[in-house]
């Protein structure tokens, strides 16, 4: 059975739906009413409260902290500041993403990492002869994320900390609600947002002080479902979705590359040494075989597919993790890529959906047709190439 | 020093095999050895003054022909044969030796078994030439399984031979064969535990393991395949001690043009941008190279020489996996007079004692010497390797004395309780006592001891965990996986950086061929 976070007595009491998942072995709320919709309008109309204690985190502390750091992730550790962030990959020996998340400086010589997959293993086994220690504090701390354009105003009043001060990708530590936390303004959202790290017998209290304060904000606590349909607004990609990790993958073509996912900008070829950096350098220099992009789902020649079925336009109600095919072309002949994920944006009014393509048909603009099943027939509906992420609010770094 | 393109490390008997080759081909070599003398494990001194002791290896018999012709070995030392080789007391007062003579050996085994020696020369023939197939194998450079290269096959066409004169039923018994037990292999032949005991023990003395364990056929075999005797086991000294042929390779190698450093320590290899540039010693001197060969282990050359930081992740994890657990300590005593084995009286006692003497008197017995390294604690009842180098060789003692040299197993390098410093004292005495149940004179007769435990070896002799062969000599540990799948081939990751010792196929033993076939890979890519 799966383990309860630090906020499930919280979570458990509001969980109408008792739709539970199980995420890296903890209760998740998937939804909180019976359906979600509530809980997405919160994330961009107010403030989506969500309990993301499962995360893996490990601290990293040491004479070698910078160097263990610099050797796993593709990004330049030593460039992180104390108090900053980054979003990075890192890579296995042969290039390939193994995972992402973030990587946050607490000191000189301490780091603080999050990821998706359980990392312990792969960050000791990197650890060879480094004066380093690696701890995973999974179970040490909750998390929260508190993501929309409230967020702020509502964590203002729980603190005295100036928090407009705190920038995108910053941290800091201060109280919330008379409680140490660690407060980050990072988030899955692409919106204002925060990232709040808590001991487990801080956090039932930390949870009441949100919801309650939260309450003349436009807060509600919100689940997976939500969660996965302005990620994908926001053009973040998902593990097991969007990429799958080269430690669990079975077969070679299941393996994706940094460049591939549109992560090049997080590969930094010029610092000493990292793992996978020969391979990336090669892959840099040829070029890489797939290219990650932003589609846009053209609505009104889906809704043509329906019609043509005598039926009313159908949308998908809530996000889709699937692997599409897309075309070159509308007779389905010229295979050039797949569409890994995608969903209904109803504050866009739009259908964006994430995939990967030849590189030859990943700029901006261009048409491609991506598959739809209408009455069990298959469809190529048009689709351009847009920028992610789709949904870019200025709020979120101002 | 900026005139040298091919550094060496370390000056063990491999290092100066692949100087001798390289220096002959015209390449600038410089070797650099921490010790104050050559030869690395295959050194003599006279650790007891007077006694001239090999201290670590001391039979030669594992010298390739070819290494001793390239490098004018036979001109510069004096081999000697050793037969019996190998002759076993036994606890009731018996005893069985083998000759290099089949039919002599028959004779033996038929006091034991008259069923035994009648099997013994089918045995002898059949092994020979499933040995020679393996044989055929240790010249060869691994392959990359499974992306075999064209120059692979044709290197590998040598093995026709070989394999066509076993024919297609000893293939297929081959290779049921190598992953069993030695015991699986003599019970199906042999019924006598003396003779199966004097077998076995030559399979299970470089590794830990039980002549019960899986593949302790493939450690026979091996051992057939090197040997000098064509049989189970190797028994040959170098005239002087084995450091005569350590400081002949090293005469030949500077007769090459090759120059020879003792007492520098390299602390680390350089790397720039994946490729070597050099070494730096210890006493902070650089010396810059394209090429630089290790003769140190896979661990020592990976993990500590080279910044891990800079290889691949997935390679410092399978050199971190490697596995060494050395089991075996060496004993040396300085005697006033040759002991006397009583199950050897009435037979011609010298002639007896001139080839090496295993404590060995059967499977079981070996077997249960090994159990207690499972559980980390020291035989209670040990294998001896014995051998009286003096008996063959007088020169090595004053006239009258002797020298005794003892392989002791199984003393785990990991114990579970108590550690090695205490050990010794314990250990020594259980050699003493052991011997002394076979030769009671023994105890009177000790001028002088010394004991080199597993960790000694590992201190002094830069052996990783004791561990006698740079890594253990077993199957999962053997051609194209030795030392790790992928990197069989005497290159590493780091462009212009080689292994030339035995961490690399075909492994352990003076035999000279790592060092041998890792030049012939370098000269190969410097074209
Ligand atoms: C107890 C024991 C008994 C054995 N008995 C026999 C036997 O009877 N017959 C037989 O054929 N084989 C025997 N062997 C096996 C045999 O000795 C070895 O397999 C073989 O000699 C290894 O030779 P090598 O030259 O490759 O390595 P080594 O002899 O191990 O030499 C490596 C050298 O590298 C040097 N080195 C390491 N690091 C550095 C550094 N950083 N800088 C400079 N120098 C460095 C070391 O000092 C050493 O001199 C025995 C081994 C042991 C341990």
């Amino acid at each position: 059975m799966p383990r309860q976070t630090p906020f499930h007595s919280r979570t458990n009491a509001l969980c109408e739906s008792q739709n539970w998942v199980e995420w890296s072995g903890y209760f998740s709320a998937q939804t909180y009413e019976m359906d979600h919709i509530h809980e997405y309008n919160a994330i961009r109309l107010g403030a989506g409260l969500f309990d993301v204690s499962p995360l893996f985190k490990y601290f990293i502390r040491g004479r070698d902290a910078v160097a263990l750091m610099n050797r796993v992730i593709t990004r330049d550790a030593s460039k992180c500041g104390v108090g900053q962030i980054f979003y990075t990959a890192w890579c296995d020996d042969e290039g390939k993403i193994i995972d992402d998340g973030t990587v946050a400086r607490l000191g000189e010589d301490s780091f603080r990492m999050t990821a998706a997959t359980p990392t312990l293993c792969w960050l000791e086994d990197n650890a060879f002869g480094m004066d380093v220690e690696i701890e995973e504090v999974t179970d040490a701390y909750g998390a929260l994320a508190l993501q929309g354009p409230t967020s702020r105003d509502i964590l203002q009043q729980l603190t005295d900390t100036d928090l407009s001060s705190l920038k995108y990708f910053r941290m800091l530590e201060t109280k919330l609600a008379g409680a140490p936390v660690n407060i980050s303004r990072t988030g899955y959202t692409g919106d204002l947002g925060y990232e709040i790290f808590a001991e487990p017998d801080q956090c039932e209290g930390i949870w009441d002080a949100l919801i309650e304060t939260g309450a003349a904000y436009k807060l509600l606590p919100a689940g997976m479902t939500a969660l996965d349909m302005v990620r994908i607004e926001a053009g973040m990609l998902l593990l097991d979705a969007d990429f799958h990790s080269a430690s669990t993958a079975m077969f070679e073509v299941e393996k994706t590359s940094p460049y591939e996912l549109g992560l090049g900008w997080m590969v930094n070829l010029k610092k000493d040494h990292f793992v996978g950096q020969e391979a990336l350098r090669r892959e840099n220099a040829r070029g890489p075989a797939t290219c990650t992009v932003g589609l846009e789902i053209d609505v009104l020649a889906l809704e043509k597919v329906f019609v043509q079925n005598s039926m009313p336009l159908q949308l998908p109600y809530q996000s889709w993790v699937d692997e599409l095919p897309v075309y070159s072309d509308s007779d389905q002949r010229d295979h050039i890529g797949r569409a890994t994920s995608g969903t209904w944006s109803p504050v866009m009014k739009k259908y964006p959906v994430i995939g990967r393509v030849k590189p030859q048909y990943a700029k901006i603009g261009t048409r491609v047709y991506v598959e739809q099943t209408v009455e069990a027939r298959r469809y190529a509906v048009p689709a351009t190439v847009v920028k992610m992420p789709f949904f870019d609010p200025p709020r979120k770094r101002e | 020093m900026g005139n040298n393109d091919v550094v060496i490390i370390g000056a063990g008997h491999n290092s100066l095999v692949a100087a001798g080759y390289l220096a002959k081909a015209g390449r600038r070599v410089v070797v650099l050895e921490k010790s104050s003398v050559v030869g690395g494990t295959a050194t003599t001194d006279e650790t007891f003054p007077g006694f001239k002791i090999s201290p670590v290896a001391d039979t030669a018999g594992y010298l390739s022909d070819e290494v001793k012709t390239d490098l004018k070995l036979d001109s510069q030392v004096e081999i000697i044969p050793l037969d019996p080789i190998a002759s076993s007391p036994e606890p009731d007062g018996t005893h069985l030796a083998i000759w290099r003579d089949t039919a002599r050996t028959v004779k033996e085994i038929e006091r034991f078994s008259p069923a035994d020696a009648a099997k013994y020369p089918l045995f002898v023939e059949r092994m020979t030439k499933i040995a020679g197939v393996i044989e055929g194998l240790l010249k060869l450079t691994p392959m990359d399984l499974p992306s075999v290269g064209l120059a692979d096959i044709r290197a590998a066409l040598g093995l026709a031979g070989p394999v066509l004169k076993l024919g297609r039923k000893n293939i297929n018994e081959l290779l049921r064969l190598l992953p069993t037990p030695v015991e699986d292999l003599l019970n199906e032949w042999f019924e006598s535990d003396v003779l199966k005991g004097a077998l076995a023990a030559s399979a299970v003395k470089d590794v830990t393991w039980g002549p019960q364990e899986t593949g302790t056929t493939f450690t026979f075999i091996y051992n057939w395949a090197l040997s000098d005797t064509g049989l189970f086991r190797s028994a040959s000294l170098v005239k002087g001690g084995i450091g005569e042929l350590t400081k002949a390779m090293a005469e030949t190698a500077r007769g090459f043009g090759a120059q020879i450093r003792t007492d520098v320590e390299v602390k680390s290899i350089d790397v720039e941008r994946g490729k070597v540039t050099g070494v730096t010693l210890a006493n902070g001197e650089s010396i810059q190279a394209g090429t630089v060969v290790s003769g140190a282990s896979p661990r020592t050359t990976f993990l500590e020489l080279l910044d891990a930081r800079y290889l691949d992740t997935s390679f410092v994890r399978h050199v971190h996996n490697i596995k060494y657990r050395g089991s075996a300590s060496r004993m040396h005593f300085a005697l006033s007079g040759l002991p006397e084995f009583p199950s050897l009286a009435g037979a011609e006692t010298d002639g007896y004692l001139r080839g090496p003497i295993q404590i060995a008197p059967s499977i079981n017995y070996l077997q249960r010497a090994f159990d207690h390294t499972k559980y980390g604690r020291v035989a209670s009842a040990p294998y001896l390797d014995i051998v009286i180098p003096t008996v063959a060789d007088p020169s090595l003692a004053p006239s009258g004395k002797h020298i005794m040299s003892v392989t002791v197993k199984y003393t785990p390098y990991a114990l579970r309780d108590g550690d090695w410093a205490a050990k010794g004292p314990e250990i020594a005495k259980l050699v003493v006592d052991t011997i002394a149940e076979y030769a009671p004179n023994f105890p009177g007769l000790i001028i002088d001891q010394m004991l080199l435990t597993p960790v000694d070896l590992e201190t002094v002799y830069d052996l990783p965990e004791g561990n006698v062969n740079h890594g253990e000599m077993t199957l999962d540990q053997f051609f194209h996986m030795r030392p790790i799948p992928g990197y069989a081939r005497y290159r590493t990751p780091v462009e212009g950086m080689y292994l030339c010792g035995p961490g690399c196929h075909p492994g352990g033993g003076v035999t000279g061929l790592p060092g041998q076939n890792a030049a012939r890979e370098i000269l190969k890519d410097a074209k």
